[in-house]
């Protein structure tokens, strides 16, 4: 369902929907990975991103969305000069992902204390994104709603668990995926939530001694 | 919200109500959310297109690549055309302020998109500031612009990448004619006669900027757009009425943009980016962007 909202917005620093304010949101996801701004950081360009992301500052607006900027904020601008002052070490290369990535496509590779992870996601136009990659295991990540990814040991009633672990806080479930590489390996979860779950859901969850990690995604759609 | 104009002007004429109103309603239901939130976010968006009218104005931006920039203060401080003085040059200004604003990062509210976010501001606040009108006729002319726009979004496209520049600057000139045509005191009816004027005339339209860069010609996309948008308002007021539905003249537009080469959607592959001219810029500008 289209939103008047969708249509008269976002609210942005331009010049491109799809190279900037995508591109920075691809950034704030990536930064939930590791739980905040990372230490270092490899981002590595695909299609038009690698092509004309520059005239874009398709750079500027990731870097700026790993320190936690949102598309609206002006210090996009300059936000490769506040990385350097702040010691976020990024690096950009240029890559060839798979034949059957988007266009506007971007694998981007973070650490931070003793975390890392790596994340592919592509700007689908219009500020609209979709995360298709997070350490290894596909999921699809809209960035729509607030989001809780993590990985867990494969075993009977996980998932009852952590749905009743949510409606305890009060937590409505929009969407939950299950994936996993083999049958009894770890299985990865993405749920996606229709309200903001505070630390402490984050906290619990990873209390659950068969939970490896677990990270929040906010939403970064208006 | 709507996905055929035909049917909002049906229930807005039925019910003796405004489009904008009809919109604003419509979102409320469809949102779960007071009209008094959405008017507020409309109001926000609001404030950022004046501010970026503002900042256009002062000609002091450069785009990254330097190919755009300073136009928008020649229509203020610049020798006098046939239409100096009137509201028409005031809103090309204004077109061109935004997107340069846009090409230099700065803020602006990508309505419908970032490449089309020129027309509908300066159409808009022109035509306000020529009529003395308050903001709260702008949050509903916002309103009535967003309804055409997701109308457009269900049946056709608002990507440059999808369906050509038609998708972007002329569909914003679609949305700025029907909002401009209510806004001034036009009927429902009036508004989607306005809207197939204008989209009519933008139909075709290719998505050719040089390097791939929001900057050239979009900035003056922008401006043609709006000018298209104001003959439109001009004509739909004077009781003009076309004869192919709004509806209709939308599909078609989807139906072009499907149909059009993938050179003319915004690959830099056609049109006025394949030029020998356009490559030449583009090549130069690019190792520009590189070295800072």
């Amino acid at each position: 369902m289209v939103s008047l909202l969708d249509i008269i917005g976002p609210v942005m620093v331009g010049p491109s929907s799809s190279h900037t304010a995508g591109a920075c949101r691809l950034g704030l996801l990536a930064r939930g990975l590791v739980g905040g701004t990372p230490e270092r950081a490899k981002i590595e360009l695909h299609g038009s991103f690698a092509r004309t992301g520059e005239g874009h500052g398709t750079d500027k607006a990731i870097v700026a969305g790993l320190m936690g900027f949102r598309p609206d904020d002006d210090r996009i601008r300059t936000a490769l000069e506040i990385a350097e002052r702040e010691g976020l070490d990024y690096k950009f290369e240029k890559t060839t992902l798979d034949d059957e990535a988007h266009p506007n496509s971007v694998r981007i590779t973070l650490e931070r204390g003793d975390r890392s992870s790596t994340m592919v996601g592509s700007s689908l136009g219009a500020g609209r994104v979709l995360v298709t990659q997070i350490d290894g295991f596909p999921v699809e990540v809209s960035g729509n709603y607030h989001t809780i990814v993590l990985v867990a040991e494969d075993i009977p009633g996980s998932i009852a668990k952590i749905a009743s672990l949510l409606a305890d806080d009060g937590l409505n479930i929009a969407t939950l995926r299950l994936t996993r590489q083999k049958r009894g390996g770890d299985a990865f979860m993405v749920i996606e939530l229709d309200d903001h779950p505070d630390e402490i859901v984050r906290d619990h969850i990873r209390s659950l001694p068969w939970v490896r990690w677990a990270f929040r995604l906010d939403k970064v759609s208006a | 919200m709507y996905r055929s104009l035909a049917a909002a002007v049906r229930d807005a004429e039925s019910r003796g109500i405004t489009l904008a109103q009809l919109a604003l309603e419509t979102e409320s239901e469809d949102q779960g959310r007071p009209v008094s939130e959405i008017r507020d976010a409309l109001k926000r968006a609001l404030d950022v297109m004046q501010g970026a009218v503002q900042r256009g104005l002062t000609g002091d931006l450069r785009s990254a690549s330097g190919l755009v920039g300073g136009d928008a203060a020649k229509l203020v401080n610049g020798p006098a055309g046939p239409l100096a003085g009137t509201p028409f040059r005031d809103i090309l200004a204004r077109a061109l302020a935004v997107q340069e604003v846009n090409a230099a990062m700065g803020v602006i509210v990508a309505a419908p998109t970032a490449g089309g976010a020129g027309v509908l501001p300066a159409v808009l606040t022109g035509l306000a500031a020529a009529r003395g009108l308050s903001d709260d006729a702008l949050v509903d002319a916002l309103a009535t612009a967003g309804l055409i726009g997701a109308v457009v979004a269900e049946r056709a496209s608002l990507s440059g990448a999808e369906g050509g520049c038609q998708a972007e600057t002329g569909a914003a000139a679609g949305m700025a004619a029907g909002a401009g045509t209510e806004m001034l005191g036009g009927s429902p009816s009036q508004v989607s006669h306005a809207v197939a004027l204008a989209q009519q005339g933008t139909l075709g339209l290719v998505c050719d900027p040089l390097g791939g860069l929001v900057e050239l010609p979009c900035v003056f996309r922008n401006a043609t757009g709006a000018a298209i948008a104001l003959a439109a308002i001009e004509m739909a007021l004077a009781g003009i009425g076309f004869a192919i539905p709004a509806d209709e003249v939308i599909d078609t537009m989807g139906e072009i943009g499907r149909e059009m080469d993938v050179r003319y959607r915004e690959t830099a592959g056609g049109g006025l980016a394949a030029t020998p001219t356009g490559r030449k810029l583009a090549r130069e500008r690019l190792v520009q962007i590189k070295r800072g």
